[in-house]
């Protein structure tokens, strides 16, 4: 499981303060625990309280890349954000994200092509969220053809099936979950799946039970790849030893440090 | 159609152990041993690099052996009774790279000879011979975890691999390793769970994973060999993908398992040099790192094997 470490973003206040002020250890401290905790990549969102994204965003990724060497996930809407935090990324680094609305997919593959990035592909549209999972493989569908004539390696593209909140989309899970099994066979080879996972649990009182519950179940229809809160030690436990069952690793007693080893 | 090759690309790579040390790195070796480092499985030459060829060590004891076979008798001769005259002959006569001794000997059920007697064995040995060397324990934990420690202080700085560490007792001798400057040998018996398990343990004492090297614990040729051959094989594909606590160099000891079995045993000449070498051709093909050896012709046969393998890559 490639796990993308969720913390760094400015709607949290810590972040949005640390941003605000230029305060470099809050942002590297957050880096670097989440990188201990098991995390193999990192999200950077500046937030919405940003006045200048396009400023902020490189501040950020330069202030992590002092201390790491990780893998940077540029989260924003905003093109012009993202290729302004591309252009100073040292590393392979991960476009969070791209719609499968042609004006999108137009603008950011060839951003990703220019900057060997990876990129996430939502399955959503200026329509709105899919209902169902059959929406999902077409707007799916819509981004791998996109990305495949375009020349873009469909081994760097990340679909999103868009996780619902549990508590107002109960019946749409089953959906999800499936259409996570189903993106896999969209093409030779096959895009990689991620989710956006505490999505799941917005709005009820068991969270992390429902986060690590979800993860675990994504993992089981094949999820690679999940934004998370990798600070949260029960949520990685279980995806660890998820992993571990579906015999990703090679067991051994220490297996949870072996992980986090790595 | 011109043949393309399916390659694959890794994320993981086996990490480098350097054995013996030179003057410019204040030890007394010629010359410096390099294992591992591979970034494809084995021998998949246009896959990845592969930087360090397989390496051979020549076994030899402290005491004489009373169980070897005629066949290795006869090539070292009366040189058995006399450890520093055996290694001088394997380095001089057989051109030997490295070298591997066993303290057997200093076994309670084998002479029991102290750790001081071993300890001043190995610092002779040093003088006597310059090519890089691996320790050996006799196997008892109790002596060895006297033994060990005196043998590794005789070799400081020396950068030797001292061995073994076992799930059971690995703590002294990791101590040993780091404070003296050694890499280990951690041996686990043909389980991968155990194997990695180990290594994470020995890493949490301070020892970095760059410094260990896995004895997988093999079998010979008709004797568990293709267990051996998958346990490896596991290791590798976990390392390859990522798995750094697994990502160490194998030393094989192909001499002690291929010289007991029947095979080698019986009146048709030279087939234990057969089984020898046959054992270590299907263990380079596995990912062996470093072959520990008893037969000079079986060591030629490799040399050879190796030299051609690398070659036409």
């Amino acid at each position: 499981m490639f796990i993308i470490g969720e913390l760094i973003n400015g709607m949290y206040s810590y972040i949005g303060k640390a941003i605000a002020e230029k305060n470099k250890g809050v942002i590297q401290k957050y880096a670097l625990d989440q990188l201990k905790a098991g995390a193999d990549a990192l999200d950077v969102n500046c937030g919405p309280a940003s006045k200048q994204p396009i400023l902020d965003i490189q501040w950020l990724i330069e202030t992590i890349q002092e201390v790491t060497d990780k893998t940077i996930c540029i989260d924003s809407s905003k093109p012009d954000v993202i290729e302004s935090g591309l252009k100073v990324t040292k590393n392979k680094a991960i476009i969070n994200s791209t719609t499968a609305d042609v004006a999108k997919l137009d603008k950011l593959i060839p951003l990703a092509k220019k900057y060997h990035a990876k990129l996430i592909g939502l399955t959503i549209s200026a329509k709105g969220i899919p209902q169902n999972k059959d929406q999902r493989l077409e707007l799916a569908a819509q981004i791998v053809a996109t990305c495949s004539e375009a020349g873009f390696l469909l081994d760097d593209l990340y679909l999103d099936p868009i996780v619902m909140p549990v508590n107002v989309a109960q019946s749409q899970q089953n959906e999800i979950l499936e259409s996570i099994r189903e993106f896999k066979i969209l093409s030779e080879p096959s895009p990689k799946t991620i989710v956006g996972l505490s999505n799941v649990s917005q709005g009820t009182f068991v969270r992390p039970l429902i986060n690590r519950t979800f993860l675990v179940m994504a993992q089981s229809f094949g999820l690679d790849a999940a934004i998370l809160d990798p600070l949260d030690s029960e949520l990685m436990d279980a995806g660890i030893t998820a992993d571990l069952i579906l015999n990703k690793h090679i067991f051994c007693d220490k297996y949870l440090e072996a992980y986090r080893k790595k | 159609m011109a043949l393309q090759l399916m390659t694959e690309r890794w994320s993981g790579k086996i990490s480098v152990v350097s054995i013996g040390a030179t003057k410019e790195e204040l030890g007394t070796r010629t010359h410096t041993i390099r294992i591992g480092g591979e970034e494809s499985l084995p021998c998949l030459f246009q896959e990845a690099p592969i930087p360090n060829k397989p390496a051979i060590a020549f076994e030899i004891w402290d005491i004489a052996p009373s169980d070897w076979l005629d066949e290795l008798n006869k090539v070292y001769g009366n040189v058995l009774n006399d450890p520093l005259k055996w290694a001088e002959k394997c380095v001089k006569e057989f051109k030997a790279q490295s070298l591997c001794i066993k303290m057997q000997g200093a076994h309670p059920d084998f002479g029991n000879r102290s750790e001081k007697e071993e300890a001043a064995l190995v610092k002779e040995l040093l003088k006597r011979v310059s090519v890089p060397l691996i320790i050996l324990g006799c196997g008892d934990d109790t002596k060895d975890n006297l033994l060990l420690p005196a043998c590794s202080e005789a070799a400081k700085g020396e950068r030797c691999l001292i061995g073994s560490a076992v799930g059971d007792n690995y703590k002294t001798i990791t101590a040993s390793a780091l404070a003296d400057g050694h890499s280990l040998i951690a041996e686990s018996p043909i389980d991968i769970n155990i194997a990695k398990q180990l290594n994470i343990l020995i890493s949490d004492m301070g020892l970095p994973l760059e410094r260990i090297v896995i004895n997988p614990t093999i079998g010979a040729l008709g004797y568990g060999l293709e267990y051996a051959y998958s346990i490896m094989e596991r290791a590798r594909l976990a390392a390859l993908s990522g798995d750094k606590t697994v990502a160490s160099p194998f030393v094989c000891f192909v001499g002690q398992e291929t010289w007991r079995v029947k095979e080698a045993k019986t009146d048709h000449p030279e087939q234990g040099i057969i089984w020898e070498t046959l054992t270590s051709t299907a263990l380079i093909q596995a990912g062996a790192d470093l072959l520990v050896m008893r037969h000079p012709k079986a060591v030629e046969k490799i040399d050879k094997y190796i030299e051609e393998l690398f070659n036409h890559k």
